[in-house]
């Protein structure tokens, strides 16, 4: 009796320490071997200068268009997405705190509409754009992300909000402000930590997403200067590219690949290093 | 012959180095523990011995190592990785912090009472069978048996007898904690070790919880940690007082509280209650 | 001064109602405009004839979604089953087993594999699984394949499903009181023994929501599926040939899209499948979750 239970809590505690080491070696395969094909294809021309000849065929050239048009988009996104996003989340912890149903079915829609897929928000904004009467380009583009990002925001962002203290809305309203001063100035200041990490969590979403732009962004080899251009954004340089018979065009794609893995390694980190650093001074 | 990695002992020292005499009245005894969080010395060289078949009050303010001690007995202390804990608890001359034994039948010697009751995501009589089966008692007779004496042990048989498989968060929270007692008897512990059982109770339920530890001590020996004054007056057979992790003072409760002869514990019988 | 300071709160109160009431109305908005697109199919077939059947033939206007829905199936499917128990042993490993210092450098990989965009997954798909199962796997079981197949999009989503279920497991799991452990221990129960008697049966609704939303999010789930799984017609389960997902269709088909008749409404009726599926789950399983939440 006694020798099973030993025998089995073995076996459970390798296979669970294999499950998770093994996650941990997957990153580590999936970084290195981007990097790995990235690196090779990096150079200062692949940084500083648009494709040559077409994105498909020509092989001169680097991937800056999509650089530029990738952070226009999610530059964009993300200040239309904290316009609408983070008063929303104000309006939930302040106006509604006492309103706990109201709260929690708010929070409910928006953990559902986290859920929905890229593809649906690219086929929702392709939709709009043709209502609207606009074609593929930056607008529609961004248009399009910040539905998808929204939801990001306000969650995030929110999450933070509804652990600040409910005495601390007393004591403000006590000392005279009216409840947007207490809003914006006392709540928004207190959950600063998470509004920057909703920011980056909305950022790297949405410079990582490629369904919600491939209907509505379109894709061009110029950098794009107007809001009403078509923009060409890196996970479809990568999307692309990859699948061209031409080896230089393939190395493109890796070094597109390279360029997105590190700016959401560094979006990760940040978020993750700023949120630590909030919770350890907010312990107490 | 049984041991994992986290539950082994921590130092090399040997099993049972007797350099201390032991004692036949006392069931568990505690020499030179030293418990560290990280630069934090929780407990502080605290050598003690329990008596058998007596209601022992580990008293002092919130945060004294009290509780800490406690799990320290029945290697509770293991689950908290980041304490470092070193030193002797001998209990019937077993040194369970530096053993080779099989620690989950080391701690079916003590049944734990906490501060809430938590019963286990089952119904109640799984909850009472729980340390049985775990024991590899499998008929169903003398489970059966076993869950009837219990209940009726702690007062509660006539209370659940009826609904016996219903969940126990259908049972008021007094009636938990008796519930989560008999769970601990069950296993036939030696000794009892409770961590505030009534802090989270009514009036009327702790002193239901009470009465019961006053009628279990012929039959188990009872380590009490309350920082509650009035209570260790009323339970105590052997009172020790803590503070800042070590031992201020101890000795019967008439003798203790009638003259304290430290300040720290005339302090606490003055605001401690 | 304070004529000012009214104004000021009744334009930001103003603003946030408008920001709070555009996400409320966000989901109809979304639903009614695929329907909206979708309906001159909708008019021309019934749904049942549509979801059931297999014929695909855009030119001839016969739109049979069942391929497409079996492939989605398929890959989800296998994702559930390679992730769903590596996450649960991770995740048991991460809270139970493991010390304070190692769950911090979890949190960071945790982080990272669920921040990594999905086209990354999907080159990493092309460049190791793809020559993995026709180089390796498919030969060992005497079958040719090209390495595009179901297999491939099961194992690229499995990863990326991950972290995502993982997440959320760590937070079921979290929030177990270790008090309830501390009862188990004390009674001789072993670890094992307490995870296995109560720490999986006190979270078993968490963890049934965590696989619920995990599947709503592979179901969903792109670029990835698309680079690996072949995207050929297909309404037999073989896992070494290539399947169709939902999502890939609408992806793959969005150039051609308004150059024969009614292929637009039939991409924005699959859109819309999608939507209604995921939207389904996902309000199913968080409603499950606050009613546990609630009964604590």
């Amino acid at each position: 009796m006694n020798r099973r239970k030993i025998i089995e809590e073995k076996i459970f505690r390798i296979l669970s320490a294999i499950a998770t080491y093994s996650l941990i070696a997957t990153l580590a395969f999936i970084i290195i071997l981007i990097f790995i094909k990235g690196f090779h294809a990096l150079s200062w021309d692949m940084v500083l200068k648009a494709p040559k000849g077409g994105y498909y065929y020509g092989g001169e050239g680097g991937v800056l268009n999509a650089i530029v048009g990738s952070l226009y988009i999610s530059i964009g996104a993300t200040i239309i997405a904290t316009i609408i996003g983070v008063p929303a989340a104000l309006y939930i912890n302040v106006y509604l705190s006492r309103r706990k149903r109201m709260q929690n079915f708010i929070r409910y829609i928006l953990d559902a509409l986290w859920g929905v897929p890229s593809i649906v928000y690219g086929a929702f904004g392709f939709t709009l754009m043709l209502f609207l009467g606009m074609n593929a380009s930056l607008l529609a583009g961004i248009i399009t992300v910040s539905f998808l990002i929204i939801p990001i925001v306000v969650r995030t962002f929110d999450e933070v909000l509804c652990n600040i203290p409910k005495g601390l809305h007393e004591a403000t309203l006590a000392l005279g402000s009216t409840r947007t001063e207490m809003a914006f100035k006392i709540i928004f200041k207190q959950g600063f930590p998470g509004f920057i990490t909703a920011l980056l969590l909305a950022f790297g979403r949405g410079i990582g997403d490629a369904a919600s732009v491939l209907f509505t962004a379109g894709y061009t080899d110029l950098i794009p200067i107007h809001l009403d251009e078509p923009a060409a954004t890196l996970p479809l340089a990568i999307f692309f590219q990859l699948s061209s018979p031409i080896p230089e065009v393939r190395e493109r794609a890796f070094a597109a690949a390279a360029i997105l893995t590190i700016i959401i390694l560094v979006i990760s980190l940040t978020a993750r290093f700023l949120s630590k650093k909030y919770s350890i001074s907010n312990l107490k | 012959m049984y041991l994992l990695k986290e539950e082994m002992m921590t130092h090399n020292k040997m099993i049972n180095i007797v350099d201390t005499d032991i004692d036949t009245d006392s069931i568990l005894q505690i020499s030179n523990l030293n418990v560290y969080a990280g630069d934090h010395h929780i407990l502080k060289n605290v050598n003690l011995r329990i008596p058998k078949n007596k209601i022992t009050v580990l008293l002092g303010p919130s945060g004294c190592g009290k509780t800490t001690l406690l799990k320290c007995m029945n290697r509770l202390s293991d689950l908290y990785k980041e304490l470092d804990v070193s030193g002797h608890i001998y209990i019937e001359n077993d040194d369970i912090l530096n053993t080779y034994k099989n620690i989950p039948s080391i701690r079916q010697k003590m049944g734990l009472l906490s501060q809430r009751p938590y019963p286990l995501p089952m119904s109640i009589y799984k909850n009472v069978a729980y340390g049985l089966k775990l024991k590899g008692i499998r008929d169903k007779n003398l489970i059966d048996y076993n869950i009837e004496r219990h209940l009726k042990e702690v007062g509660l048989w006539d209370e659940v007898k009826d609904r016996l498989h219903n969940s126990p968060h259908s049972l008021s929270i007094g009636q938990q904690q008796r519930l989560c007692l008999a769970r601990g008897l069950a296993v036939k512990p030696r000794i009892i070790l409770a961590d505030e059982p009534t802090s989270a109770l009514d009036p009327i339920s702790s002193k239901i919880i009470e009465n019961l530890f006053k009628g279990l001590k012929k039959h188990y020996t009872i380590v009490l940690v309350t920082h509650v004054l009035r209570q260790a007056v009323r339970l105590a057979d052997n009172v020790i007082f803590m503070s800042h992790g070590e031992i201020i003072e101890q000795g019967s409760p008439e003798h203790l509280f009638k003259n304290p002869q430290t300040d720290k514990l005339k302090e606490y019988m003055v605001d401690g209650n | 001064m304070l004529f000012r300071r009214i104004i000021a709160d009744r334009v930001s109160t103003t603003w946030m109602v408008i920001s709070i009431s555009t996400i409320l109305v966000l989901p109809l908005v979304i639903g009614i405009g695929l329907y909206v697109k979708a309906y001159p199919l909708l008019e021309l077939k019934p749904f049942g004839e549509l979801i059931g059947s297999s014929t695909w033939l855009p030119h001839e206007q016969k739109f049979g979604f069942l391929p497409f829905i079996l492939g989605s199936l398929y890959v989800t499917l296998i994702a559930f089953c390679l992730s769903a128990p590596v996450c649960l042993l991770a995740a048991i490993f991460i809270t139970q087993f493991s010390s304070k210092r190692f769950i911090y450098f979890m949190h960071p990989v945790i982080d990272i594999l669920a921040g990594l965009p999905s086209v990354i997954y999907g080159v990493w798909g092309i460049i190791v699984i793809v020559p993995f199962i026709s180089d390796y796997l498919a030969p060992l079981f005497g079958i040719k394949s090209s390495g595009y197949t179901i297999l491939a999009g099961g194992i690229v989503l499995a990863v990326m499903c991950i972290p995502y279920i993982l997440n959320m497991l760590i937070e079921v799991f979290n929030t177990i009181p270790s008090g309830l452990k501390e009862a188990s221990l004390s009674l001789g129960a072993t670890f094992w023994e307490t995870v296995k008697h109560v720490v999986i049966k006190k979270g078993f609704p968490g963890i049934i929501s965590a696989f619920g939303l995990g599947i709503a999010k592979a179901f969903g789930e792109t670029m990835a599926v698309m680079m690996v799984v072949g995207n050929m017609l297909q309404t037999k389960f073989d896992l070494f040939d290539a399947g169709y997902p939902l999502p890939a269709l609408i992806a793959n088909n969005y150039g051609e899209m308004l150059s024969i008749p009614m292929y637009d409404s039939a991409l924005m009726f699959a859109a819309l499948l999608l939507f209604g599926i995921i939207l389904l789950i996902n309000l199913v399983f968080r409603y499950f979750i606050y009613r546990t939440k609630k009964n604590e």
